[in-house]
């Protein structure tokens, strides 16, 4: 469970303002934001991976304060806890797909890289259909089997979240399908929560919950409209969650 | 740190065009000074151990670094010669052992160094194929100068003229090789050796030509003057020495007046070494007595001096170069921002992160500098060759 509460946040320098009173993702949910650019979607996955520090209020997981952690902690709770896949990928081109995917074992020794993790990376591989390439470099590798790599390597460490910024933004379709198929079987089959940041409408119906930053947008005359509950899709897998501010409101200021 | 090291070295392997050229400008950075010091010192070590075991030589006066150069390493133009009764002059002081040197032709390029046979002893040089010399006309090669012709006892070399438009002085002498020295790897290994008679011949001051008296030379003969025959040209001059006209060979003139281009002396000992060189200490006497360890030592000065010059050439070509490596690992870390934020995202540790990086500029440092050391030590090994061949040239 993800519990943010009266959330502020701004960059040290621009504008933008980022206010959420109050918002919730259920445990093991699948939820997507969605909302023009700009508006603060990838910055809501940065807070809630702890990257980025609210200037108010709380980001909770799991019933621990996420924001009230040290930058160490943050970091290790991070790459134990939550798995980041991005919208470029962000393979280290120096490193063979099979590196790729182990190198989270190899920058905080938080985790242990041993036979073990090196067998499931491998199955992982095969899985996802890309376990005769794990000697090549990411240059050798079709954007689709990339974006596979990166899931690789979100998920090898079993995350209890998986934060997915914009994942099918650079593939084609048929790719794009295929990527959120192994997302999805990954989150149903380990109960891990799944938000993913997304432009694409046609993939909304995938996730069970909907939230559009539209909504918190504050109107000239500084009224905020309630956005309600979120839109629940399929409300079989996450009844009760509270997606966005209710009582309170979310309001969001360019 | 074994997933530090580990990542740090597949991206120097993967950018391995790029490390190659950041460890190359690291190694000279640090082998350029340590490297030239190396071989500044070899270089003065190979210049003096000679000069250091030649106590003291005669020569005329004029360069005393020019007498050295030539009687000890065989180069140098060869200086003024002086009359051969300077040899006598010292064999007489009863203080040392008087060895003449006449250094001045050559054959393809090796010197034909003229000497007595106590040069072979002094040297310790011996004669691995063959036998000593025993006749005039006879040489000894060196080792270096056999291999390289090919030549050895049995074959012959011919001398070579001073120039090509000395039509009337020195001709050609084709003198048998006798022996072949043992490898001495000295400067005796790039040299002819013959006995200081055969110098004067090849240089015209003995001949040896048909019989005068005989019918068949008669047609020649210009006219007779006290004993003395004048002839024309068409009288037959030898340019071998050989059994048959051994004989014949003679010298005009007093010997004693004949050149040589210096005199090695060996004094017994250090009081007979400081009564001679007193006797050379008159302004008017025509030859200079040299110690050719004091002459190398400040022939080095001057190197030494000049290596100073270098290494702070060096030093500043090596500030220049890391100014440059920093540049491009400041650069390179520009570059490789989004990378390092990618890692940071993920939740790699700031100390991983940072030892990742720190790990390769390591990495470059210390290939660079165990290259460098690894190059140091191949210089302290091989430099004196390559110094020795420097020297030959």
């Amino acid at each position: 469970m993800i519990r943010i509460s009266d959330l502020e946040f701004t960059y040290r320098e621009g504008t933008f303002r980022l206010r959420i009173p109050h918002l919730e993702i259920p445990e093991g949910s699948t939820s997507a934001f969605v909302g023009p650019s700009g508006s603060g979607k990838t910055t809501l996955l940065n807070l809630i991976a702890g990257i980025v520090l609210p200037k108010k209020g709380i980001v909770e997981m799991d019933g621990v304060e996420v924001s009230a952690m040290g930058d160490a902690q943050r970091r290790d709770y991070r790459i134990t806890h939550i798995g980041l896949v991005f919208q470029e990928f962000e393979l280290l081109e120096y490193l063979t797909v099979l590196d790729n995917i182990l190198l989270p074992y190899r920058i905080n020794t938080s985790l242990v890289l041993d036979r073990e993790v090196q067998a499931r990376a491998t199955a992982l591989a095969e899985q996802v259909g890309i376990a005769d390439k794990l000697t090549r470099y990411p240059k050798k590798l079709s954007q689709g089997e990339r974006q596979r790599v990166a899931v690789c390597r979100a998920v090898l460490p079993q995350p209890i979240m998986l934060l997915a910024d914009e994942p099918t933004g650079n593939l084609d379709p048929v790719n794009k399908w295929r990527v959120l198929d192994i997302l999805f079987d990954y989150a149903e089959r380990s109960g891990t929560t799944l938000v993913a940041v997304t432009h694409d409408h046609e993939v909304l119906e995938r996730f069970q919950r909907v939230l559009d930053f539209k909504d918190f947008q504050e109107y000239e005359d500084g009224e905020v409209p309630d956005p309600g509950a979120g839109r629940d899709i399929g409300d079989e897998a996450g009844a009760g969650g509270e997606v966005a501010g209710s009582g309170e409101s979310g309001s969001m200021a360019p | 740190m074994r997933h530090t090291f580990y990542l740090a070295w597949r991206y120097l392997a993967y950018h391995r065009f790029k490390t190659a050229i950041l460890v190359t400008a690291i190694t000279l950075i640090f082998y350029l000074p340590t490297g030239l010091r190396v071989l500044v010192e070899q270089s003065s070590e190979q210049l003096t151990a000679r000069a250091v075991a030649t106590p003291l030589v005669v020569g005329a006066k004029g360069s005393p670094l020019e007498l050295v150069l030539n009687t000890l390493y065989f180069r140098a133009d060869y200086p003024t010669p002086m009359r051969h009764e300077q040899v006598t002059r010292v064999q007489e002081s009863g203080l040392a052992q008087a060895i003449p040197m006449y250094v001045r032709f050559h054959s393809q390029g090796y010197p034909i160094v003229g000497t007595g046979f106590d040069y072979f002893a002094y040297r310790g040089l011996r004669v691995v194929e063959g036998r000593q010399i025993a006749t005039l006309g006879e040489c000894l090669v060196g080792a270096r100068v056999a291999a390289s012709l090919g030549v050895g006892p049995g074959d012959a070399i011919i001398s070579s003229p001073e120039s090509v438009f000395d039509i009337a002085g020195v001709y050609p002498l084709k003198m048998p090789i006798a022996g072949v020295l043992a490898f001495a790897d000295s400067p005796d290994d790039d040299a002819i050796f013959v006995d200081v008679k055969t110098a004067w011949v090849i240089e015209g001051l003995g001949h040896g030509h048909m019989d005068m008296t005989t019918n068949e030379a008669q047609p020649g003969v210009l006219a007779v003057e006290e004993g003395n025959v004048v002839a024309n040209a068409s009288v037959m001059m030898y340019n071998e020495i050989t059994p048959d006209n051994i004989d014949s060979y003679h010298f005009h003139g007093d010997l004693s007046d004949f050149p040589v281009t210096a005199v090695l002396i060996v004094p017994p000992d250090h009081r007979s070494s400081t009564l001679l060189q007193g006797r050379y200490q008159r302004a008017e006497d025509v030859a200079q007595i040299v110690r050719p360890a004091g002459v190398m030592d400040e022939l080095l000065e001057t190197i030494l001096t000049v290596q100073r010059f270098v290494v702070a050439g060096a030093v500043i070509l090596g500030l220049a170069t890391l100014a440059s490596a920093s540049l491009v690992f400041m650069l390179s870390l520009r570059l490789r921002r989004r990378e390092i934020e990618t890692l940071f995202k993920i939740g790699g540790s700031r100390a991983s992160v940072g030892l990742v990086m720190a790990s390769e500029i390591i990495f470059v440092i210390a290939g660079g500098v165990a290259l460098a050391a690894l190059l140091t030590l191949v210089t302290q090994q091989f430099g004196a060759v390559v110094i020795r061949a420097l020297i030959r040239m």
